[in-house]
This record gives structure tokens, C-alpha cells and sequence, in this order.
């Protein structure tokens, strides 16, 4: 059961144990590769997530290693999620069992497919990202805490400031990541909209 | 009172604001949604659940490229799993009364080359497709960006997105080109300068004299790839070549309105004294034939240059170059000319439009196909493929040894049956050299303009083209 299918859940924190990803620029191609997307549903790509890259590392992926095995905080490097827009790639993590990430940096529409899913992405500075990837580690069993409001993580490793956008903190605090919802109270102001657009009313 | 100088991107983002939300980020009025196979289905799902129909059925429009086979497109299609997906679209496009530019259409092809071709694409429109390479539509002057699955239930459902206004980064070119440097390796020096993740958070404008003398298909090879720097969306001023290039299209007749729609087109362009959030320079005279190296876009070097030592970058770049050479299995520091290819790729929304094929085929026609190499070439759309045939060029590639294909996205990212297979190296002229990307898990990509390709088909390896085709070169 996808979270989307819930409209009005309100995200203040993630809590859970923690898996790393290292690596920066690691694209949605390596996280879903294309040939898994010939499918008309979602539901099937949870056990695709990175299958290319854990076949390739047989056995030895982060989410092959037992000790992370519930991990549901994925702790990743730099402009994570870059290349295609295809949501195959969030939804892959997400039901593989990942509800939150955090990062040196995400690229902009896997991060707006995640705030669409509610999953949180927050950013750490380059030295609290290398300790927190280090304790998680050494120590898996921990659980992370992510402070949406707050903007913190909260490990092992002590307390950091997480950035998140403004505008996507109000989206996952207020419940309205899911935005068709919000969108529809525009009402007759999008017609009116489109009405003020030349290309979107050709003359008769 | 004067109005402070806008923006193209603040001009279109201002009059398709619907209002703002109390999230602070605006409900963006998408005039043109283009949608495809692959990342549709799902959001026609949801918006079955929501009992909600499509709110502008008539400013939706479909097309079927990334599985659609490049040879055998007849139906049933061999592979089930395609066959679905296909079927889906017709069937949502059917009870939605939406647009289809179906196979048998005439005007079937890579969903961002048809927009344009078909004059969908307009100067000052929002425009949104499931899509990252949604960018391309820049090159008119649109506001064009990908979203994801969940934002194309939005847009079916409300025609709007939520979404925060970008900064916009003004990126000038300056100097000229020489003979053999494309488009293509314009936006390579763009990428390998910014970084892949430089563009995060703008949208990039194209300016300059290089982008000025660049025509409108130049352009669009331009933008397409902003996203490979990190820009969601890049676009350039629309000019009279704009004007000129969407004159007569199908869903811009060349009738008694044009001459107002060219006048409100021209009047989108970014007022003279702008002020940009950031500025960059580039300059083209320094730009050579380029080619990636590595595994992702902004792993390219010049033709003559050497592969990168881990050594020669900076310490936070230094592992992603480790892993890299590792995938690769190239030597640092040795030259990329003369690294051997098995198969070479000509088209995607890149450079998959006439003009792309024009100049392949003035290097197809110098040689044929080494033997051993696979070369395909996939026309963008029906409509490039018609025209091209229409000039000869497909008899040009066959003659050379190149299969001659049906339009579609093919091994860009080999959806479709168009794969590599094992270890293969791979000269392309599409977007993305990722890991995987061309449907072997272990396959290489090396990212080239078309007219490299055409070169390296022929020679079997890495050349720089000007060697090839100099005297053509500097004809063209």
C-alpha cells in the first residue's frame, strides 16, 4: 500500500534504523534500471531497487547486508537521485521499505517525486554527512531520528541541522504532499487562468 | 512608471501563476502536457481511484517511444510487457479523449520531437511531460521541465503543479565554432564547467552569440541535456528563426493569426537589462569535438585530450573518477581517440532530428561500417524518417553498412529491443552515459554528436571527426 493513497498524513519526523549508499551523482538508472519499468503498475519494483549494482557487487551491496536489513532511512551522497524523472525510482526505494533519506544533496524531480510519496529528503553539510554515514556503520543498530520541524537528525553521532526546502517542510508538516488535493481548491480560478492564456483558449 | 525588466522564465511563470499556495509555492497553470507510455499508466490509475476526469483533455497529447520496437511495430508486439503498455495508453488516451499520435499516425516519435515538429510547442507556454529531457521544449522559449508519475496525476487532474519558481542562470557563448564542434559538444563543455549538479535549483537561459546563430533544432539539443547539468529547465529567447521554424506546422497554421501569435511569441523574451541571478560565460572557440569518458554527462573531455587521473581533479571528485575508470576499464591518463567501439547509436530526443542525420550522413558517405561494429540509426519521428527519406539519407546509411530504423527513444535507455550486450562500448549520440543506461548492466556509453558516431562507426574506434571529414566539414 503506497503512502500516496493516504492524502492527509501529516509528516513531522522519520524515525528507523539506517542504511548507507555511498557514492555522489548516483542516478535513477542505477536505482531502477529502465527494463524494469515495462510495467503498467509500481507494485513490482521494490525488488529491483539497485538490482544491476547489488548483482554487480555480489552480495556485498548495503542492501544485500544483513545488518541493515531493516533499515528504513537510506543515508546517501551527493546529487542522489540525478538523471531521469521516472518515479519508478522513489517508489522502488519505498517499497523496498525506505520511508526517508538523507543526503549531501538530491537532484530537484527525484526530490519532488519523493515529497509527492511523503518521503522526507533532508540535506546535512559534507562533514556531518561523512560522520553520520561512519557511525550508521559502525553502529546499525541505532535509530535515526529526522525533526522535520525542527530540521534535525538526530543519531549516535549527536544532533545536525537537515536542510529542507520551506515550501516541501509545509507540504509533509501540513499533510498536503500529496497535492491534487490542494490543487483542486483552486476551482474555477484554473479555468479563469487558462481562460487569460491566448494558446489556451484559440478563437472559435 | 517603468516595470522592472523580467525574465522570459519570470514573464510565463507569472502569467501561468494560478495563485500561491500556503505551502509558499505556487499553483503553476501547465498549458501543455505531453505524456508517454512509461510514465503514465500509473497516474491514469490514481485518477481512476480519485473518480476525478482529465481536467483539459484537449491540452493533453500522447505518444508511444520509449518501448515501441525500431524494426517490427506490428501488432501485437513480440514482447508482452510492451504490447501492455501500449495497449494502456490507447486505451486512457481513448476514454479521455485525448490526442494519440499512435504508430500508424504519420506523426508517431520521440514525444520531444514531435511536440515541436508538430507545432505544439510554443514560445511563452508551460509545458510538462513525465519526462526529464521535457527541457527540450526550452529551445522555443517555453517553460518546459519533467515531473514524475505522481505530478502527472496532478497535472491530469487540475492541469496545475505545485512547485517552487527556479533561479534563473544566464549562460553565455561566446566566440564561434569551428567546423566538426555541434551543439552537442556545446552543451558537454556546459555540463563538464557547471557540473552535473550545478544547475540544481535554476533554470537555465542560453544566450550568447553561439546560441544566436545556432538553429532552432541546435537549440534543442542545447536544452535537452540542461538537465544533465542539474537544470531541470533551460531555454533559450525566441527569435524570427523561432518564428520561422514553427510557420505552417500543424497546431501553428501559417493563417490569418500567425502574425499576432509570432508578436506575442517575440514580446516573451527576456527584457534587455534583466538581472540574472548568476551569469556564466563560455567560450565556444576553445570547445573541440567531445566525448565522455566516464559514467555520467559531465565525464568529457575534447577529442584530443587524455583520459583524467584520479590525481588531476578535486578530492570530492576523486572517487566518483576511481569508479568511473573502474566501470569503464579506460587507462588514466591515455588518449580517448583510438579506444575501439562494437556498436554505434544515432538518434534520441538529443540528436534524433533531420539535421542530425544530415550530418552523419555526410560522414556515413566517406566510408562504410567497420566490420564488426553494429550501427544503428533511429530517426527522432515519422516525420524526420519521411524527410530524411525523402533526401536519400537512409540509402546513404544503409549503403554504409547502418541499419535504417523506425522512430522511437531505442537504445537510449533500451526499453525497447535496441540493447547492448555484455561489455559492449557504445558511440552515441544520446544523452547519458550511466551505468547500465544502454540496457546491458555492464555496458559503456561514450556520448558523442551524431557526426562523431557516424566517425567512430567507421573507423571502428574513437576519431576525431575533423580528420574524417574535414573538406565536408568546412563545407557545411
Amino acid at each position: 500500500m503506497s503512502r500516496a493513497e493516504n492524502a492527509l498524513v501529516r509528516i513531522e519526523t522519520a524515525e528507523g534504523k539506517a542504511s548507507v549508499v555511498r557514492g555522489d551523482d548516483i542516478d535513477t538508472d542505477r536505482i531502477i534500471p529502465a527494463r524494469f519499468m515495462k510495467a503498467v503498475t509500481f507494485d513490482d519494483m521494490g525488488r529491483h531497487a539497485f538490482e544491476d549494482a547489488r548483482k554487480a557487487a555480489k552480495g556485498k551491496h548495503p542492501l544485500d547486508d544483513e545488518r541493515f536489513s531493516d533499515a528504513e532511512i537510506l543515508v546517501v551522497g551527493r546529487n542522489f537521485g540525478c538523471g531521469s524523472s521516472r518515479e519508478h525510482a522513489p517508489q522502488a526505494l519505498m517499497r523496498f521499505g525506505f520511508k526517508a533519506f538523507i543526503g549531501g544533496s538530491f537532484a530537484e524531480i527525484f526530490a519532488g517525486n519523493c515529497t509527492s510519496l511523503g518521503l522526507p529528503c533532508v540535506t546535512l553539510s559534507v562533514p556531518d554527512l561523512a560522520k553520520l554515514m561512519d557511525a550508521v556503520e559502525l553502529d546499525p543498530s541505532q535509530t535515526l531520528h529526522i525533526d522535520i520541524r525542527a530540521r534535525t537528525v538526530t543519531s549516535r553521532a549527536g544532533e545536525m541541522q537537515a536542510g529542507i526546502p520551506d515550501g516541501v517542510r509545509y507540504q509533509l508538516l501540513e499533510g498536503s504532499w500529496n497535492a491534487t488535493r490542494v490543487l483542486l481548491e483552486a476551482g474555477a480560478a484554473i479555468e479563469a487562468k487558462a481562460a487569460s492564456l491566448p494558446y489556451m483558449s484559440p478563437p472559435a | 512608471m517603468t516595470d522592472r525588466p523580467k525574465s522570459l522564465f519570470q514573464k510565463v511563470w507569472d502569467a501561468h501563476s494560478v495563485c500561491e499556495l500556503a505551502s509558499g509555492q505556487t499553483q503553476l497553470l501547465i498549458g501543455t502536457h505531453l505524456i508517454h507510455e512509461v510514465t503514465s499508466p500509473q497516474a491514469f490509475a490514481m485518477l481512476r481511484e480519485l473518480s476525478l476526469p482529465v481536467r483539459f483533455p484537449a491540452r493533453t497529447f500522447a505518444t508511444v517511444d520509449h518501448i515501441i520496437p525500431t524494426d517490427d511495430r506490428s501488432r501485437p508486439l513480440a514482447d508482452d510487457l510492451a504490447e501492455a503498455m501500449m495497449s494502456e495508453l490507447e486505451q486512457n488516451c481513448r476514454e479521455h479523449d485525448i490526442q494519440f499520435f499512435g504508430p500508424d499516425s504519420g506523426a508517431q516519435g520521440i514525444v520531444h520531437v514531435i511536440g515541436p515538429e508538430l507545432g505544439l510547442t510554443q514560445p511563452g507556454m508551460t509545458i510538462a511531460c513525465g519526462d526529464s529531457h521535457t527541457s527540450t521544449h526550452g529551445a522555443f522559449g517555453a517553460i518546459a521541465f519533467g515531473i514524475g508519475t505522481s505530478q502527472v496525476r496532478d497535472l491530469l487532474a487540475t492541469q496545475c503543479l505545485a512547485i517552487s519558481p527556479l533561479q534563473v542562470r544566464r549562460i553565455e557563448v561566446t566566440g564561434t565554432l569551428s567546423p566538426g564542434v555541434f551543439a552537442k559538444d556545446v552543451i558537454l563543455a556546459i555540463i563538464r564547467k557547471l557540473g552535473v549538479n550545478g544547475g540544481v535549483g535554476f533554470a537555465y537561459e542560453y544566450a550568447g552569440p553561439v546560441i544566436d546563430a545556432m538553429t532552432v533544432e541546435e537549440r534543442m539539443t542545447v536544452c535537452n541535456m540542461s538537465i544533465e547539468g542539474g537544470a531541470r529547465c533551460g531555454y533559450v529567447n525566441p527569435d524570427e528563426k523561432t518564428v520561422e521554424y514553427l510557420r505552417g506546422r500543424r497546431y501553428t497554421p501559417d493563417d490569418a493569426d500567425f502574425p499576432a501569435k509570432a508578436a506575442r511569441w517575440l514580446a516573451i523574451a527576456s527584457d534587455p537589462d534583466t538581472v540574472y541571478d548568476d551569469v556564466v560565460q563560455i567560450d565556444a572557440n576553445a570547445i573541440e569535438p567531445s566525448i565522455t569518458w566516464g559514467i555520467h554527462p559531465g565525464h568529457n573531455i575534447g577529442v584530443s585530450e587524455a583520459i583524467p587521473t584520479p590525481n588531476s581533479v578535486p578530492d570530492d571528485e576523486r572517487a566518483g573518477v576511481e569508479e568511473a575508470l573502474e566501470y569503464m576499464d579506460f587507462v588514466a591518463g591515455t588518449s580517448i581517440a583510438g579506444t575501439s567501439i562494437d556498436v554505434a547509436f544515432i538518434g534520441s530526443c538529443t540528436n534524433g532530428r533531420i539535421s542530425d542525420l544530415r550530418e552523419a550522413a555526410k560522414i556515413a558517405q566517406t566510408g562504410h561500417v567497420k566490420a564488426g561494429v553494429r550501427a544503428l540509426v533511429v530517426p527522432g519521428s515519422a516525420a524526420v524518417r519521411e524527410q530524411a527519406e525523402a533526401e536519400g539519407l537512409h540509402e546513404i546509411f544503409r549503403s554504409a553498412g547502418f541499419e535504417w530504423r523506425e522512430p522511437g527513444c531505442s537504445m537510449c535507455l533500451a526499453m525497447n529491443p535496441d540493447k547492448l550486450r555484455g561489455r559492449e562500448v557504445c558511440a552515441s549520440s544520446s544523452n547519458r552515459n550511466f551505468k547500465g543506461r544502454q540496457g546491458s548492466p555492464s555496458g559503456r556509453t561514450l556520448l558523442m554528436s551524431p557526426a562523431m558516431v557516424a566517425a567512430a562507426a567507421i573507423a571502428g574506434e574513437v576519431v576525431d571527426v575533423r580528420k574524417i571529414g574535414g573538406d565536408i566539414l568546412e563545407s557545411s
